[in-house]
């Protein structure tokens, strides 16, 4: 076992873990935060997403030893970095435009698109389907996805959290 | 999937992770960003003992200027390099292949020297480190030593990194000036590559000064396209002589058949990007 310290969603959390514990696996069945979900578990789906020190990371893919000393935010945390609702804008942004159907891929499809609203603030549409290349959704044809990104770019100018 | 047990050592130094890797030897595995190894430990495809994570060792991060090149800490991430202004500047084809590469999150965390020493040659910058004439520094407990991109890929996932040594820096003689373009096939989103053509150029008054050609999954290891090269040299910047000299892309090459393509598809696919590469790096 290792002792790993970190924060999530703005706590200090400390525990013992196996070395080969994913992240995704500590933050469902350690803390609990099942909102982050697993959806290939072989990183190519992208629904895991969370940011590891203020990026976007697929938690299947990351151990989390590797998270020692840094900071994790999920889905649960995200509208807690944003000060002015009880949901982020890019959450908010997916409810207005139906960004989802079954919702399965909705938690990382957020996370990323926060990410790349952090770095891009004001993307294209072509921005922003190449921006959310790593996350699959099975249902939507992406089309009201896109929608929801461009709809949270032109509705903050904050751009997101961090 | 999760992996198989492992014993978990974080050195802070390289020289902590040099004697790790002397204390476990082959019963070990470097981690880097672990982009391309968690895969492959999820999948049980490979079970090593001992895990030695290189993610808490500072100096191996960050772009530097070192007069006639620049030099790349192996655990700087894709993301780190491909926005990287010295980068953009003296070698702009490995940020074209970077952005290629994988998805975001990927590159968030994935490195350059990580997927260097996978050694995947459908890898997105093993054809770019060959055609920029990257040189690897290697170190061991003796010391470092430089390698050349041309002897780093030795076969299938095997390169010129002895088990007792790592990876630690990449250095790119700086192109200042030349024209770079990084051709990719594939059929969905973030996929490796089919068939890919890293090409640099260098053009001078309409003529072909230079030029180095980088072929990815066109064997066990990226290759260099040296026919094209060598007729490519010399000739004017334009659709016809681009056309002639890419028609040599495969020589040389022994193409791999999979689901995603026959070996003589990919030797079509070579031709075709090579054409497309060269020419976007001339500008023509």
């Amino acid at each position: 076992m290792t002792r790993i310290e970190l924060t999530v969603d703005g706590a200090r959390v400390s525990d013992d873990v196996e070395p080969r514990m994913l992240l995704v696996q500590y933050l469902r069945e350690k803390l609990g935060k099942t909102g982050t979900v697993i959806g290939c578990d072989t990183s190519n789906c992208g629904a895991c997403t969370v940011h590891l020190d203020g990026r976007s990371v697929k938690s299947c893919n990351v151990l989390a030893v590797q998270a020692n000393g840094r900071e994790v935010t999920t889905i649960e945390g995200l509208a807690d970095t944003y000060e002015g609702g009880e949901l982020h804008p890019v959450q908010e942004a997916f409810r207005e435009c139906h960004g989802l159907q079954c919702g399965f891929c909705t938690p990382g499809m957020v996370m990323q698109a926060v990410d790349l609203l952090n770095e891009n603030p004001s993307p294209t549409e072509a921005e922003v389907r190449e921006g959310m290349e790593g996350n699959l959704c099975r249902c939507t044809g992406y089309h009201n996805i896109v929608k929801s990104v461009l709809h949270a770019s032109s509705t903050t100018t904050t751009g997101g959290a961090r | 999937m999760i992996p198989t047990q492992f014993e978990y050592v974080a050195p802070a130094t390289v020289q902590e992770a040099l004697t790790a890797l002397a204390e476990h030897g082959d019963e070990a595995k470097v981690i880097a960003g672990g982009q391309s190894l968690l895969p492959v430990l999820r999948m049980r495809l490979n079970a090593p003992e001992v895990v030695i994570d290189l993610g808490g060792i500072p100096e191996l991060r960050g772009v530097r200027d070192d007069g006639d090149a620049i030099v790349i800490g192996a655990m700087t991430t894709h993301h780190t390099v491909l926005n990287d202004p010295l980068v953009a500047e003296h070698a702009a084809l490995l940020a074209r292949a970077g952005h290629e590469l994988a998805d975001a999150q990927i590159r968030h965390r994935g490195t350059i020297g990580g997927a260097l020493a996978h050694a995947d040659p459908a890898g997105d910058l093993g054809a770019p480190a060959l055609a920029l004439s990257a040189q690897f520094v290697i170190t061991g407990s003796a010391g470092s030593r430089t390698v050349p991109a041309d002897e780093f890929f030795v076969d299938l996932f095997e390169t010129a990194i002895g088990e007792d040594e790592l990876l630690t820096e990449i250095r790119v003689p700086k192109h200042t000036g030349w024209g770079a373009h990084y051709e990719k096939f594939v059929r969905v989103a973030h996929q490796w590559p089919i068939v890919a053509v890293a090409a640099a150029v260098r053009v001078a008054g309409g003529t072909i000064a230079e030029a180095r050609v980088g072929l990815t999954n066109m064997g066990s290891t990226p290759l260099r396209a040296r026919s094209v090269e060598e007729a490519l040299v010399g000739q004017p910047a334009t659709e016809d002589a681009v056309a002639q000299a890419a028609a040599r892309a495969a020589e040389g090459t022994n193409p791999p058949s999979d689901l995603n393509g026959a070996a003589d598809y990919r030797t079509h696919l070579a031709q075709v990007l090579t054409r497309r590469a060269v020419l976007a790096a001339a500008g023509a």
